[in-house]
This record gives C-alpha cells, sequence and structure tokens, in this order.
C-alpha cells in the first residue's frame, strides 16, 4: 500500500508533452496536478520561446508528501476500498474474475484493471549482482505473471533504471550551476489558485573524459552489456553507460541534480541512471565536478520487468479478447509518472462505465494527448518503453497544454469527474474567452503618436488609420502585455484566458489547418467497425492488410487507416464494405 | 466536403478522342477555369446533361480545342458534379489537359475512385459491392506496380537527398523541442532557412523538369525480354527503326538498359531492352541481370522473346514465371530457322503467343495487333501511368508548397513549433512519393543522431 503514489524515479511531475498529459488528466477531473500543486518544490514552464504548442509544464516534487497525500486521498473517498495484498492468481468467473491472494483470501470482481508497474516479475541488476525485487526494494510480484500468461495474455520483458541518491552535505554546490524555479511559478491544475514561492533550486553539472574512461574500462561489468539483461530498454532514457558507449565522440554529458524532497537530504541526480556494480557508480561518479566527494545513499539500478503487448487492447483500455479485464502504465508498455497516470484514469474511467452498465469512453487522438498515448500503444504497439513526446502528435498546435480544459472538462463532466460547480465556472471561463475575443475584433486603436511610438518600440510598422486590435496582436513582434497601456478597455481576467487568446489570434491560420484534419480524421474514427469482423472475408483487401486488420481489430475506419501495411486503397474497400454492411 | 478528383478514362494511346473526368463538389467551377466556351457561357451556368464546345488552356496557353459534357449531381456516374472533356486523343494532349485540371484544384484519383464514389452516393447497387471492391483491389494492386517505378533511379535519389536533409532538420527541432533539458545544440533561423532553400532548390528544378523528362517517356512501360542471343536487339531495332517510329535516346536514365520511345500501330511503347536473363555467378553480369529482373516487375507490358531454333532451358523457364504478373506476350523469333522450341508448353503457360522473324521482319504485323488488342483490355489500366505521375508531380508540387510555408513562416516571426509542422507536411508528401509509411520517422531519426535520456 506504501507504493501507491510512489515516484520510485525522478522527483518530479511533468516534463515536455508530460506536462500536457497532467494538464489534460485535470481536466478530466484527475488528482494527478492536484497533487503535484499541493507537493511542489519548484516549477517551471519548458520551451518558452520555442511556440506555444511545445510549452510544458514541469514540477520538481516533495516525493513522499506525494505519495501520502495521493495515498490519503484515496482512503478518503467515497465507493473506494483500499486494501493491501498480492494477487498471485487471477481466473475467470461467472460476470467477471476471481482474483487470489497470496494470503488465500479470494476477491469476485466485474472488472479489473492490471497496474503492475515494474513490480511484475520485476528483477533488479546492479553489476553481477541480480535478485527479484519491485523498485525500492518492496517485494515484486513474483507469481501474477505466470497466471496471466496461463489465461492468454501476451507478455515480454522491457527495462528501465534509475540514478543513485546521493547525500546533500555530501555535494560541493559552489562549483555548480543554478537552475531556479519560474516567478511565479505556474500551477498545473485548473483548480489551483496560486502555488506560493518555490522552495528549492536544482543544480546542474558535467561528466569529462575521466567519467567517460571509467565508464569504457568497465563497459564488461555492466549486465546489459554482458548480455543479462533480456528486456528491451527505451532509447530515450538509456543508463550513461549506454549514451557514452553510443555516443563516443560526444566529451560530455549533463547532469541535473534535484532534492527529493524537503524532509530528507536524498539528491536525485538526473541523467546517471546506471546498472555497473556500486564501486565502479562511486568511481565514474566521483570524477564529475561537484561530486568529487559525494556519499551514495542509494545506488542506481536497472528493473526488468514483465509487460503486456498493447496490441491485445482496444482503444478503452478493455483487453479485446477478456472483457472486463483492462491494463494500464507500465504494464501496457509505456513508461513514466504522467503516462501511467492517464492511462489509469481512462481505464478507471471504461471499468467503472462498464459496472454501471454504459457506453465506453474513448479519448481519440485529435483531441488529446491521452488518446493519441493511448491510440499509439493499441495501433501501433511499442517495442520500447513508451514515452509521450509532443513530436508524436500530428494535431499538436491544437492539442496544447493550455486549452487543455477547454478539450476534456466537458468529456469529465460527462463520465461524472467533473461536478456541477466547477463545470460552472468552466463554461463561465469560455464565456469571457468567447466576448474577449469579440472586444478585440470590435476595438479599433487610432494612429495616435502614442501608438505609433510604442510600435517603433517594438520594431514594427507605424499605423496610419485605425487597426483592430486583434490585428495588432496577430504581429510577431507584439503581444498582449506590451498592448496593455493603449488597450483601454480591457478587462481583469484569467491569465490562462488572455493565454488561450492571444494563441488563437496569433497561430489562427495553422489552428484552422489542423482543425480541419481534425474534422476528417473524425469522420474516419466515427464509422465504427465491429470487433468479430473477419476481414480474410473481404474482398479487394490486399494480404498484409486483411492479416494486419484481422490482428489488430480496429475500432473504427479512423483507427485501421493508421495501421501499417493498411493502404488508402484499402481503407476505401472498406468504406465500400461498410456502407453495404450498415 | 469530398476533394474533386480527375483522371483521365480512355486508353493511353495514340486514339481519336481522349477523355478526361472530373468529378466533385467544385468539378463545375474547376472545369470554368480552364475551358473557355466557344458561345461565352460558363460551364457553372449550364444545365446537366449539355454540352458546350471551347478551348482548354492552362495558364494562358491553349492547349487543345475541345467539348465539355455537363452532368450535375445526382445526374451522374458518381452521383457528384460531374464534367467529362473530350478533346483530341493521344497520350500527350490529354495529359496536358489533365494537368491543367489538377492545376485548376482538382487531385488525380485514388484507384477506382470514381466507382467508389458512384457507390457511396448510391449509385451503384449494394449487391455490387462485392465487385466494386474487387475493382478497387485489382486497380491499387496495378497502381503499386507504377509506384514502384519510382523506387530506382537518378528522381529517387534526388527526393531522397531533400527528404533527409528535411528529416534530419525536423529531427534536431523535435530532439530540441521534447528534450530542452538536454544539451541538444539551438536551432537556429539559419539552418533552417539553409535547409529550406536547399529543398525549395532541389524540388522547383524537378517540377521544372517534370515535363521534358516524363512527356517523352510517357507511355506503356514495355520491357523486351529473353535469354542472350535470343533476339532482342534485332526485335528492338526493327520496332525502333520502323518509319512510323519516334527515337529518342534518354541519358541518364537509361544506364545500361536501352530505352526507346516507339508507336506501334495506335499504342505508344517505351521499350527497354534488358541484359540477358540467366543463372549467372559473374558478378558484375549479375546486377546487369537482377536489375532486368526488377525491371521485369515493375513494368506494364511483357515482351517476352524466345529462340524459335533452340529448346527451352532453365533461363526461358525463369521468363515464363515471371510473365505470371504482367501482361504479356510471348514473342517466338527466328522462324525463319528449323523449330526446336516447345512452343506448346509456352501456350500452355502464356495465352497471347506470335512468331516473328526480327530480321526480316515478317510477323511484324501480328505483333503490333498482338500489343494493340492488349492495350485496350482490362489488364492494361488506361491511365494509371499517367496518373501515378501526376500524382507524383502533385506530391513534389506540394511539398515544395510546405516548404514555402515553412520559410514563410519563419520570416514572419513565427515560433518554431509552426515551423515544424510545415517542414512534416512537406516530409509526409515526400514519404508518400516514394511509397514509405510516414509514421514516425522524425522520431525515429531522432535516437540515432541525439544523445537524450531522463
Amino acid at each position: 500500500m506504501d507504493a501507491v503514489g510512489n515516484c520510485p524515479c525522478n522527483p518530479s511531475i511533468g516534463g515536455t508533452a508530460k506536462g500536457h498529459l497532467v494538464r489534460e488528466i485535470d481536466a478530466l477531473g484527475g488528482e494527478m496536478g492536484k497533487t503535484a500543486d499541493e507537493c511542489f518544490l519548484q516549477s517551471r514552464m519548458l520551451n518558452r520561446g520555442k511556440g506555444p504548442a511545445v510549452h510544458s509544464l514541469r514540477a520538481q516534487i516533495d516525493r513522499r508528501k506525494y505519495s501520502t497525500v495521493m495515498k490519503h486521498k484515496l482512503e478518503l473517498q467515497k465507493n473506494l476500498e483500499l486494501r493491501q495484498a498480492e494477487i498471485t492468481e487471477i481466473q475467470k468467473a461467472e460476470g467477471g474474475y476471481e482474483l487470489t491472494t497470496r494470503m488465500l483470501a479470494v476477491f469476485k470482481c466485474k472488472t479489473v484493471i492490471i497496474a503492475t508497474g515494474t513490480y511484475l516479475g520485476g528483477r533488479i541488476f546492479v553489476g553481477e549482482v541480480s535478485y527479484e525485487s519491485g523498485p525500492d526494494g518492496i517485494f515484486p510480484a513474483s507469481f501474477l505473471g505466470q497466471s496471466l500468461k496461463e489465461l492468454g495474455l501476451p507478455l515480454r520483458r522491457f527495462k528501465t533504471g534509475t540514478p543513485a541518491r546521493v547525500l546533500k552535505s555530501s555535494i560541493d554546490f559552489s562549483q555548480l550551476e543554478v537552475q531556479k524555479g519560474d516567478e511565479p511559478p505556474q500551477p498545473f491544475s485548473y483548480e489551483t489558485e496560486s502555488l506560493g514561492d518555490n522552495k528549492v533550486d536544482c543544480h546542474i553539472s558535467w561528466t569529462n573524459d575521466r567519467t567517460k574512461q571509467i565508464i569504457i574500462d568497465n563497459i564488461n561489468r555492466s549486465p546489459l552489456y554482458a548480455g543479462k539483461i533480456e528486456g528491451v530498454g527505451p532509447r530515450y532514457c538509456p543508463s550513461f553507460e549506454d549514451k557514452i558507449m553510443r555516443f563516443k565522440d560526444k566529451p560530455r554529458h549533463q547532469l541535473f541534480i534535484e532534492p527529493c524532497g524537503l524532509d530528507t537530504e536524498e539528491m536525485y541526480l538526473q541523467g546517471m541512471s546506471s546498472s555497473l556494480p556500486e564501486e565502479v557508480q562511486l568511481k565514474f561518479y566521483h570524477t564529475i565536478k561537484g561530486l568529487e566527494n559525494c556519499v551514495i545513499m542509494r545506488p542506481a539500478y536497472a528493473i526488468e520487468y514483465d509487460c503486456v503487448d498493447p496490441l491485445a487492447m482496444n482503444s478503452t483500455l478493455e483487453f479485446k479478447d477478456f472483457p472486463g479485464l483492462y491494463g494500464a502504465g507500465q504494464f501496457n508498455g509505456s513508461s513514466g509518472y504522467e503516462e501511467a497516470a492517464a492511462q489509469g484514469l481512462l481505464a478507471g474511467i471504461n471499468a467503472a462505465l462498464k459496472v454501471l452498465g454504459r457506453e465506453p469512453l474513448v479519448l481519440d487522438r485529435t483531441g488529446s494527448y491521452i488518446g493519441t498515448l493511448v491510440d499509439d500503444l493499441v495501433t501501433k504497439g511499442t517495442d520500447e518503453p513508451y514515452r509521450m513526446m509532443t513530436s508524436r502528435s500530428e494535431y499538436r498546435l491544437v492539442l496544447r497544454q493550455d486549452n487543455a480544459d477547454e478539450r476534456l472538462t466537458p468529456i469529465g463532466y460527462r463520465v461524472g469527474l467533473i461536478g456541477e460547480e466547477r463545470y460552472k465556472r468552466f463554461l463561465h471561463k469560455q464565456e469571457l474567452k468567447k466576448l474577449e475575443l469579440k472586444r478585440l475584433k470590435d476595438t479599433v486603436i487610432s494612429p495616435t503618436d502614442e501608438v505609433n511610438r510604442l510600435l517603433v518600440s517594438r520594431e514594427t510598422s507605424e499605423i496610419t488609420t485605425g487597426v483592430r486590435l486583434i490585428d495588432l496582436i496577430k504581429r510577431p513582434q507584439l503581444n498582449y502585455e506590451m498592448l496593455k497601456d493603449i488597450d483601454r478597455t480591457r478587462p481583469q481576467l484569467g491569465a490562462n484566458i488572455f493565454e488561450q487568446v492571444e494563441i488563437e489570434v496569433k497561430y489562427e491560420g495553422y489552428i484552422q489547418k489542423q482543425n480541419k484534419q481534425v474534422e476528417q480524421m473524425r469522420k474516419l474514427e466515427n464509422k465504427l467497425l465491429l470487433p468479430d469482423s473477419d476481414y480474410t472475408q473481404i474482398n479487394g483487401l490486399r494480404l498484409e492488410a486483411q492479416e494486419k486488420l484481422n490482428r489488430i481489430k480496429p475500432m473504427n475506419i479512423g483507427q485501421a487507416s493508421r495501421i501499417s501495411g493498411v493502404s488508402p486503397a484499402d481503407i476505401s474497400v472498406l468504406l465500400i464494405w461498410f456502407a453495404q454492411n450498415k | 466536403m469530398n476533394s474533386t478528383i480527375a483522371a483521365v478514362s480512355t486508353a493511353q494511346a495514340e486514339g481519336g478522342i481522349g477523355v478526361i473526368r472530373i468529378s466533385g463538389d467544385d468539378a463545375l467551377l474547376i472545369a470554368d477555369k480552364i475551358f473557355y466556351n466557344a458561345n461565352n457561357k460558363k460551364i457553372t451556368e449550364m444545365k446537366g446533361y449539355t454540352a458546350a464546345f471551347g478551348r482548354i488552356s492552362d495558364n494562358g496557353e491553349d492547349i487543345d480545342e475541345a467539348v465539355a459534357l455537363v452532368f450535375r449531381a445526382p445526374h451522374s456516374y458518381t452521383g457528384e458534379n460531374v464534367v467529362e472533356i473530350s478533346c483530341h486523343g493521344g497520350v500527350f494532349i490529354t495529359q496536358q489537359v489533365l494537368r491543367a485540371v489538377i492545376n485548376a484544384g482538382a487531385v488525380p484519383a485514388q484507384a477506382g475512385e470514381f466507382t467508389k464514389r458512384a457507390f457511396l452516393n448510391g449509385k451503384i447497387d449494394l449487391t455490387e459491392a462485392e465487385s466494386v471492391m474487387d475493382i478497387i483491389g485489382a486497380k491499387s494492386r496495378s497502381a503499386a506496380r507504377a509506384a514502384l517505378c519510382i523506387k530506382d533511379g537518378a528522381l529517387r535519389k534526388k527526393i531522397d537527398r531533400v527528404k533527409d536533409g528535411l528529416l534530419a532538420e525536423a529531427a534536431h527541432l523535435s530532439a530540441w523541442a521534447d528534450y530542452p533539458e538536454e544539451d541538444i545544440a539551438e536551432v537556429t533561423d539559419e539552418s533552417v532557412y539553409s535547409v529550406c532553400n536547399e529543398a525549395i532548390g532541389e524540388l522547383s528544378g524537378l517540377l521544372a523538369t517534370y515535363d521534358s523528362g516524363r512527356a517523352v517517356t510517357q507511355g506503356i512501360d514495355t520491357v523486351i525480354a529473353g535469354r542472350p542471343n535470343v533476339g532482342k536487339s534485332t526485335l528492338m531495332n526493327l520496332l525502333s527503326g520502323s518509319d512510323k517510329s519516334i527515337v529518342t535516346d534518354i541519358p541518364g536514365t537509361t544506364r545500361d538498359i536501352v530505352e526507346d520511345t516507339v508507336i506501334i500501330g495506335n499504342v505508344l511503347l517505351r521499350l527497354s531492352d534488358t541484359a540477358g536473363l540467366r543463372s549467372t555467378d559473374d558478378a558484375v553480369e549479375k546486377i546487369g541481370v537482377d536489375r532486368a529482373k526488377k525491371r521485369l516487375e515493375q513494368c506494364g507490358l511483357l515482351l517476352a522473346v524466345f529462340d524459335n531454333s533452340r529448346e527451352i532451358d532453365n533461363d526461358d523457364k525463369m521468363l515464363i514465371e515471371s510473365a505470371k504478373d504482367v501482361p504479356c506476350i510471348a514473342v517466338i523469333n527466328k522462324t525463319d530457322l528449323q523449330q526446336n522450341l516447345d512452343v506448346d508448353y509456352i501456350k500452355s503457360k502464356i495465352c497471347r503467343v506470335i512468331y516473328i522473324s526480327a530480321s526480316t521482319g515478317e510477323g511484324k504485323e501480328e505483333l503490333v495487333r498482338a500489343v494493340e488488342e492488349i492495350a485496350g483490355t482490362a489488364e492494361l489500366n488506361p491511365s494509371e501511368g499517367i496518373l501515378s505521375n501526376e500524382r507524383q508531380r502533385l506530391a513534389v508540387s506540394n511539398a515544395l508548397s510546405s516548404v514555402k510555408e515553412a520559410k514563410e513562416a519563419l520570416q514572419a516571426g513565427m515560433t518554431f513549433d509552426a515551423v515544424t509542422v510545415s517542414l512534416e507536411d512537406a516530409i509526409s508528401e515526400l514519404l508518400e512519393l516514394t511509397g514509405e509509411t510516414s509514421s514516425d520517422q522524425v522520431i525515429d531519426s531522432v535516437y540515432p543522431t541525439f544523445c537524450v535520456g531522463k
């Protein structure tokens, strides 16, 4: 039970695309953003200046507090019972599934969500040492995997890792570059008014030639290079020795030193994940500026675990062949807290809707990063732990972190996770935004000296006749903030409203274009396919398309169009077949 | 709203009349942009089931005189607005008209798309759905064969170069945006400009030379194949040496495959004489043979040549095997010599067999008839060659506008996220052109190049 809300890796929430996920979870009525806000230590909006589509919030959090707060919320939640037990067996039973615990208690469930993180068949590797374990030294789930295999789930092994935690007082910060939070820091949740001040700093250091040499000299002691780990590791979270071996020409690598909490002296070394023996870890950490005398409190380790091939699931995260059985998080082949939370929320919503006898919820990729994440997993599958990136969304100019509420709060309200009061506030905000957009179109700025002085000072052309305010905001050299002195009718509105309005005005052409693409894809998404369709019986489909379609059994024609090996002509055939069988 | 599609709907041959069909909401509007009615009445003002006589003009340049037939939705084959333009036949003119229609806003039709639309609009009975799906399936196979042609050659190399440049820049932008905390080099305006400018140069160049390259190479891609000394070159000379033929050497595109464009009867053939098909251990010769085999898989018509005076050997059998998948005429050469060939065996495998003596020219008429016959049958997709080329041209032109859009966005001071989206649009157009799947190409290019971690 102490694993609820545990953060066994980095003491931070959010980051590129992950910040989008947290905002979306919040917009749907999930808890991650609120809890992260309550436990925040430092917050930064990443990618400022690179464009609104890639703005992403990232917060350092107090990892113990996060777990405590989250667990307490679950304990207080109506209709939810929190129980601790190791499930060792799962069997189909009348009306659902029967779960047996290690202590031989039996639970009968209508719906079950498997969210085993890195615990399922977990095995830790540090140099020549390896043993069965979950993360953070918690015991693993050693029996459930066998039962899942017997049930018929396609399991495979993935690998991930985490760096060492070192003692704060053993670090010489005087030599290190400081990284401060934003002032004022922004919250994740649309419900959090303000966060107060940043509470900690992070620090940056670099590895060097000596670090590299130690890795090269000891690479044969890495279990990965010695061939002991069979799990597939992610490309984006390589252990430090991977980085050295794959990018031999790179003279130095960056690392971040992040505090794990306010009442602990443990510091996390971001970027320094390793599965080398503890003595080698100590040796190479000691070559790094500021860490010359560092004391390792917990060594870095690699962990290998069982997970499922997500192609066996459909977009509700329910297993196609096992109604009522769902999967979420790392078990589904993803990586990261935020990716896990997003799937947990969706699987939870669907498991509950099923029990209530209501229609399932599908979030499509045209409307959210959560939908993109799930669609990628269940349509394309993944050969390595899947991490969310902004580059994964073709609709990223409309799926921004600033407008998650606009995209998803109505859905959260529909499924019952957003209360009346919050929904009313949301509708009011939308109204204010509409009015503000209208005001920008209706307000005309006259070519006064004051106005033109301002325009010239911002290196943009003067005006000679009255110009609509909206057209001034459209100019790349100008923004809301700069125009505040000449915009005399500006109302008092929340910062998020100004942000959304400004982006919509500046990127209007792009947004319109993407909205059109979204509309076209939605048309195909609305053409639902039955899960028991046999595609080998459809004339005109190419053999490859028949096989892929039969394997994946897409929920609709939109999803079918994204399967590799299904051509536009195959989609034409499907559309005709669909019309015929309507 | 459906896009408006267009295709040549008559055979790709030197015929009397060529018909270009346009279908979709904007069919009439688009026709108005290129068709100048002799009595000045606009097509959009014409009633359904009426015809007009006028000129076809593309950007002020007259192409041909033509008749336009107007059908208004739902009273047409597809159930949409349709304009059928009948112009003077011939590959070159019909292609020019189609080009004009596409420049005016139509998109080249996909395999079986007219039939598909007819079906979806209820113009074809539900009971015929099966056969419609079969048609699309068959046409998409022949389209795939046409698309294969771009997998080789100078064009592919040029496109790959542009694509790789754009991909590298997009991957850099992606790594830089998605891993802000890694020490990834800043993306500069200069580097994006330089990639854009290079791509714009290359793609504009491709478009400019497209016509001079393509117009002559248009026609049915025909391969003459057979084992060594079977008389392929003699046959080639016979066909290209006839007084009706146009002989053009196309340097650069042919490598060791000799290429000529000839008119046989009323059909335009693009002939290539391949290296002899035979199993060999010689490395250099093997490259030639492999290339010939590949060429064979991609061709629109195969003239399989056999030596009347020799018995069938393994190389002949190999050739007969390859003939299964493409329209084929078996040419029994050297009829002036003693017959030792098992013609019945060939007949059992290839349905069209003709006899010829390439050296004396006897039997040439028979070959011409067979070619005409095969060109008029469903085996050859009438406009697939032109269409796939038009699709390619459109893809290059779309990619070019996306790159220009990216450059303009940058000039206007837009942020890199918007610029990236345009670059990715260009990449996916080029990937479509080369028949690769676009999904995740950019992301896949990030990891080998950039050292990113958590």
